[in-house]
């Protein structure tokens, strides 16, 4: 525990050593306003809640989660201090669970910072703060699960780039899997049973299920274990280039 | 394994595909010794160390340090281990102060012991003007030094250092050199390096591996001996004079052939080398002035490693 606490200390500090965090934060704000007001009529729907704002949020992870978990490995590996890095007294596991939970800190700063927005509805109108809140803690469970995606992707290779590209990939397949567009291409030769389970890999629909309001555990378990089952991914690969 | 072998490698090999890095190497350093890992570029010294330090795992073999195989108990060898890695890497954004802090704090050290250990690894490594820049903005030198204070940083017992001194100016090599040999006898040190007077100037024993085989493995002086100019006798004296020279030498037996190299001033070098390594400077000196012929200067030859070591590797090739 010590050791992972460590790392994310360094890690977390290397995100405010350079402009990358505040370049970083700035641009999801700005985004996330954008979305919300714009693309999400927030005035317009005249409803105090926060839906016009969650409800955008995986597509807002979708590029700017990549762009946080492309350099978690890859930046190590191309400038070498992975071999310092690896031949430290820690244990694989340490080092995958201790960026990883640097990034998602980071992460969660940068949705802490979107507090103006919960006030702002709370002065407009009286919203369901629960539901708020439980849309919050499942975006950040969702952020959880982009992010352990973009870590493992980040592990194969040493160009960031393609760190990114892949991990937008993989993330969007996850994003899209529950949408009729997806679904319909199955449906038609594949069983039910198939098209089902495709769709439960879905972050929309398990997002939009807490951000209902309603934290279940399913929901639950489908976030923590997809986090844990791309983690373990990542240090398996980890531990795979050891060998070469 | 006797009580202070602190690092023994046993049959290390290391393959990437069909490329054969590492083919089979096994050596031990003891308690005090300075081990010079030489070889090529390509030979394999990195790709040896890495393994050492766990960074890769070998194909075959093993590697033991202080007891601990490095594949089946990392954390534990590890410990005992400082690593300076090629080309020195560490985190760009951070100050050496933090960097240091951080590998101390990974290390297990808290509070006044981290704030002592990282003091003493910043005097010895001479970083105390730049401990608050970013690394990124320090000079190659210094970066080499960051790298020394952090594999110095928990006073390990085995110490793998990978190019310790390049790239650094002659004053800051000496440095290097004389921290080394101020720590060397509480250690097993492993160096590489393809600087030749490095192995002279630290190394207690030398090995030399080239496509990926240890081809040598002895003291510095020992390798010289394998050097056509070890024994061989040098001599300043007047162009004129060489072939005289030549005639009256050329009787002696030991001597198996000439090099005359001509100088200014009408001077020329003429070098007799021995034949089976045998000394042979006072007898050629006393046959020169019994003949009346004037030398100059008159000097043995120590042997020329980089010579030893073109021999060696130029083979393997």
């Amino acid at each position: 525990m010590r050791n992972i606490a460590f790392i994310l200390k360094r890690e977390l500090g290397g995100y405010f050593a350079t402009p990358v965090a505040y370049v970083f934060l700035v641009i999801f704000l700005v985004l996330a306003g954008v979305f919300t007001f714009y693309l999400g009529n927030f005035f317009e729907r005249g409803q105090a809640d926060l839906q016009a704002f969650f409800s955008f949020h995986p597509w807002l992870y979708l590029f700017l989660i990549p762009a946080i978990s492309m350099r978690l490995w890859s930046e190590e590996r191309r400038s070498g201090t992975i071999e310092l890095f690896l031949t430290l007294p820690i244990s694989i596991g340490q080092a995958v669970v201790g960026k990883f939970l640097a990034a998602w800190a980071f992460i969660a700063i940068a949705l802490a910072l979107t507090f103006p927005m919960w006030i702002t509805v709370n002065i407009l109108g009286n919203p369901d703060n629960g539901i708020i809140a439980a849309s919050y803690i499942g975006s950040l469970l969702m952020a959880g699960g982009y992010l352990a995606i973009g870590a493992c992707v980040s592990a194969i290779t040493k160009s960031q780039v393609i760190a990114f590209v892949v991990a937008a990939a993989v993330c969007f397949v996850f994003t899209v899997s529950g949408t009729t567009m997806v679904l319909a291409f199955f449906a038609g030769w594949a069983p039910q049973a198939v098209v089902d389970a495709i769709a439960s890999f879905s972050f929309m629909s398990h997002f939009s299920a807490i951000s209902r309001g309603v934290i279940d555990l399913r929901d639950l378990v489908y976030f923590v274990s997809l986090i844990a089952a791309f983690l373990f991914a990542n240090a398996a690969l980890v531990e795979l280039k050891k060998a070469g | 394994m006797s009580a202070d072998t602190m690092l023994e490698i046993k049959n290390l090999q290391k393959h990437f595909g069909p490329i054969r890095a590492v083919e089979d190497v096994s050596f031990t350093v003891r308690k005090g010794e300075v081990l010079g890992f030489l070889g090529p570029n390509g030979a394999g010294k990195s790709t040896t160390m890495k393994m050492i330090t766990g960074f890769l795992a070998p194909t075959a073999g093993t590697a033991t340090v202080c007891g601990f195989d490095v594949e089946a108990q990392p954390i534990e060898a590890k410990k005992r281990i400082g690593y300076l890695p090629e080309g020195a890497p560490a985190y760009p954004d951070m100050t050496p102060a933090a960097f240091l802090d951080f590998v101390g704090a990974i290390r297990g050290f808290d509070g006044a012991e981290r704030a002592k250990r990282v003091d003493l690894a910043v005097a010895r490594a001479q970083l105390k003007g730049v401990l608050h820049q970013p690394i990124d903005t320090l000079s190659k030198g210094f970066k080499r030094r960051v790298g020394l204070a952090q594999a110095l940083l928990h006073d390990p017992e085995v110490l793998i250092l990978d190019e310790p001194t390049d790239g650094l100016d002659p004053n800051q090599k000496h440095e290097v050199r004389e921290l080394i040999r101020q720590i060397a006898p509480e250690k097993a040190i492993v160096i590489s390096t393809h600087i030749l007077e490095e192995v002279d100037a630290i190394c207690a024993r030398a090995i030399v591996i080239a496509k990926g085989r240890v081809l040598a493995d002895g003291t510095p002086e020992a390798l010289e001996k394998r050097s056509r100019w070890h024994y061989a006798v040098s001599v300043v004296t007047a162009s004129a004079e060489v072939p005289r020279l030549k005639a009256l030498w050329n009787g002696h037996p030991a001597v198996a052939a000439f090099e005359a190299v001509e100088g200014e001033g009408g001077l020329a070098m003429l070098t007799a080398f021995p034949r089976g390594g045998v000394p042979m400077l006072a007898e050629l000196g006393r046959m020169a002035r019994e003949a009346g012929i004037r030398i100059d200067e008159i000097r043995e030859e120590r042997g020329r490693l980089d010579e030893v070591f073109r021999d060696i590797t130029g083979k393997a090739a």
